[in-house]
């Protein structure tokens, strides 16, 4: 979320959009009823891992708050922009692997857009991913390489990213070709700002996509003005 | 003719290297590390054998041990090959000597493929397949240059029962093989956990394929927190564990037949036995791998003793075809050959 924020907030200027003016969209993404039980990580197989944490570490699968509060769903406009086209943002996405776990464990960047990948940890990692559209990779990451710079050329829908040193470490990313798109954070939220006047239909999108499948809804963004946009997950269980 | 004993204890050594091989490319594929070193033949950039041992975590602990116990094989085979082209005087023995070093060089390139084309299930499949292929080469190096082999005089068994043995001795070993084949589809299509019960499979024993029956499954890997299976992976798990039926039906019928033989010496029979009692490890560890959500060292051993299933299996065709003759034709029979002289 932080993430996107900040360079959402550097893509103020947007071409065409600003002869019809802009708003944006933000709302809260809930899920009903519980994820899998989560076990904690063992992270023994690597001491520089387990030595990283006092505290027992969770997978990130599907992380839901007391409240229902639904974070690491992907929020992005999948309709209503077709024929524009958007500047690249000049800033970088970070992923970072830090205590053997990917910050942030979901993210967005724009084609061309710049994902940096850290290596926080005095330990080795291998940044596999498992894209289809763009090349599918793996590249190390031996603890002396504290950076590098990945860019993914062509817009492509969420796919993973993991690390085989540490089969724990997972993480999602999403391409697109536009800025509009977002991460819930913890408490649910998101927001898409600097979006041109217009009607959209809007994804809701989780990992979990087979029983928690992505939901779209419309929205009519109007200048000067906030829609509001809130998502409900529930379990699907398909009975005959 | 007899055997050459130091080269016959070397090949011995070479077989059972690759069957310790073949656990630790097990641990490899049972604990998804295949990946954990991007780059072959080097490892994170340095010559394999100047990896530092500090830098030997998580994943890398599996794949780069692995790599290097292949090589360790790799060496003793091109040494076996070698001694056998000096030192044997059979030309399939020696040509066979080639075809080793032949299968241990392919397997190496395609464990090198497998991790530049990211684990391409193909190609996975087929170096789990060779690798205990190349076992049985190895076996039959080892087999054709001990004393056992050299040994003229062949024990006679009466027709009936010698076909019948052949035909138990060959069902066995082929849906071990089968099943080796199905099990190593299985295990790269990432269907190993498509069902979690055992004896039943999804509650049943004939698992329905429909949607509602897949659906009660997949909502239960769903609480668990597997990933959900296709009906794909559905199949090819279950048709395990029919092959394991089948396999097992012809492991238990070669051994009693063995065991029944009043022709079939000792050794025999017991090797009989004994491929049962691997039969029996060899389904505990797979319902174990089942229900334990397949934990590693489980899920690697139950590759890894049916690679001594399969081996054993081998060897004792091998003894079979080799030791035992059909029992000559009755005399009536000889009469009709051309130049023959009734026996009596
Ligand atoms: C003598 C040669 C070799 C033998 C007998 C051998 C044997 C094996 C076996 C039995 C497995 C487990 C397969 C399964 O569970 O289905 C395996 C996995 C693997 N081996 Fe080898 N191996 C050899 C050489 C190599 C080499 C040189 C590499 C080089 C990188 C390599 C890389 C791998 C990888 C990456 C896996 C994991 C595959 C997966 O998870 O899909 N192997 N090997
Ligand atoms: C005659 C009996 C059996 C034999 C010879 C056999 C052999 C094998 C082999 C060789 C593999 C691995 C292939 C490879 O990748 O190299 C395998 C995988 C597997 N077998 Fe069996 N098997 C037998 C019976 C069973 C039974 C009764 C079960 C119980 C359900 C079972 C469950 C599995 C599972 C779950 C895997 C995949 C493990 C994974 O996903 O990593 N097997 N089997």
């Amino acid at each position: 979320m932080k993430y996107t924020m900040r360079y959402l907030s550097l893509l103020a200027v947007l071409g065409g959009s600003m002869l019809w003016g802009q708003g944006s969209i933000s709302g809260q993404v809930k899920m009903v009823g519980s994820g899998p039980p989560l076990r904690a990580i063992k992270m023994d197989a690597d001491p520089v891992c387990s030595a990283a944490h006092t505290k027992p570490v969770y997978p990130e699968t599907v992380t839901v708050a007391e409240d229902g509060s639904l974070a690491n769903v992907i929020i992005s406009i999948t309709a209503g922009l077709e024929g524009q086209t958007f500047a690249t943002p000049t800033a970088v996405v970070v992923l970072d692997q830090s205590g053997c776990q990917y910050l942030p464990h979901v993210w967005g960047v724009m084609a061309g857009q710049t994902l940096e990948i850290r290596n926080s940890d005095a330990t080795m990692h291998n940044i596999h991913s498992q894209s289809k559209v763009n090349r599918a990779f793996n590249i190390a990451m031996p603890k002396v390489i504290k950076k590098k710079n990945q860019v993914f050329k062509k817009a492509e829908a969420p796919f993973k990213i993991k690390c085989d040193v540490h089969p724990w470490m997972v993480t999602w990313g999403a391409v697109f070709d536009h800025p509009f798109f977002a991460v819930t954070d913890a408490a649910g939220g998101y927001s898409l700002e600097n979006v041109p006047a217009g009607t959209y239909t809007v994804q809701a999108w989780h990992e979990s996509s087979k029983r928690l499948p992505a939901q779209t809804q419309t929205v009519t963004v109007t200048d000067g003005a906030a829609a509001g946009l809130d998502f409900t997950f529930t379990p699907v269980r398909r009975r005959k | 003719m007899t055997n050459n004993r130091p080269l016959h204890l070397f090949a011995n050594v070479t077989a059972v290297t690759t069957l310790g091989l073949i656990f630790a490319g097990a641990l490899v594929t049972s604990t998804g590390s295949g990946l954990s070193v991007p780059d072959w033949p080097n490892t994170y950039g340095r010559f394999m054998f100047a990896f530092p041992w500090s830098d030997m975590v998580g994943g890398i602990i599996f794949e780069h041990s692995h790599r290097m116990i292949a090589s360790v094989v790799g060496l003793l085979t091109a040494v076996l090959a070698v001694w056998i082209w000096r030192s044997d005087a059979r030309a399939w023995v020696r040509w066979l000597g080639w075809a080793a070093l032949a299968a241990v060089i392919v397997q190496g390139v395609l464990g090198g493929l497998t991790v530049l084309f990211l684990l391409p299930t193909p190609i996975s499949v087929l170096h789990g397949a060779l690798a205990q292929t190349f076992f049985l080469i190895a076996i039959t190096l080892a087999y054709v240059t001990s004393r056992e082999f050299f040994q003229t005089g062949r024990i006679p068994v009466s027709g009936g029962a010698h076909h019948r043995l052949r035909r138990w001795a060959w069902a066995a070993l082929g849906l071990v093989y089968l099943q080796l084949l199905i099990g190593a589809v299985m295990r790269h299509t990432g269907s190993g956990l498509a069902f979690t019960d055992f004896p039943l499979t999804g509650g049943a024993l004939w698992p329905s394929f429909g949607p509602a029956a897949m659906e009660q499954v997949n909502w239960a890997h769903w609480q668990l927190g597997l990933a959900e299976a296709t009906r794909g992976q559905m199949m090819i798990h279950f048709l395990h564990r029919l092959t394991a039926l089948a396999a097992s039906i012809a492991i238990v019928g070669l051994a009693l037949n063995l065991w029944r033989n009043p022709e079939i010496d000792r050794r025999l029979k017991m090797m009989g036995a004994v491929s049962v009692v691997l039969l029996l490890v060899q389904i505990s560890l797979g319902a174990a791998t089942v229900l334990t959500l397949r934990q590693y060292l489980i899920t690697s051993g139950h590759v890894w003793n049916g690679a001594a299933l399969l081996g054993w299996s081998y060897l004792l065709v091998l003894r079979l075809l080799r030791h035992y003759a059909l029992e000559p034709a009755p005399a009536r029979l000889q009469v009709l050959a051309p130049e023959g002289v009734p026996a009596a």
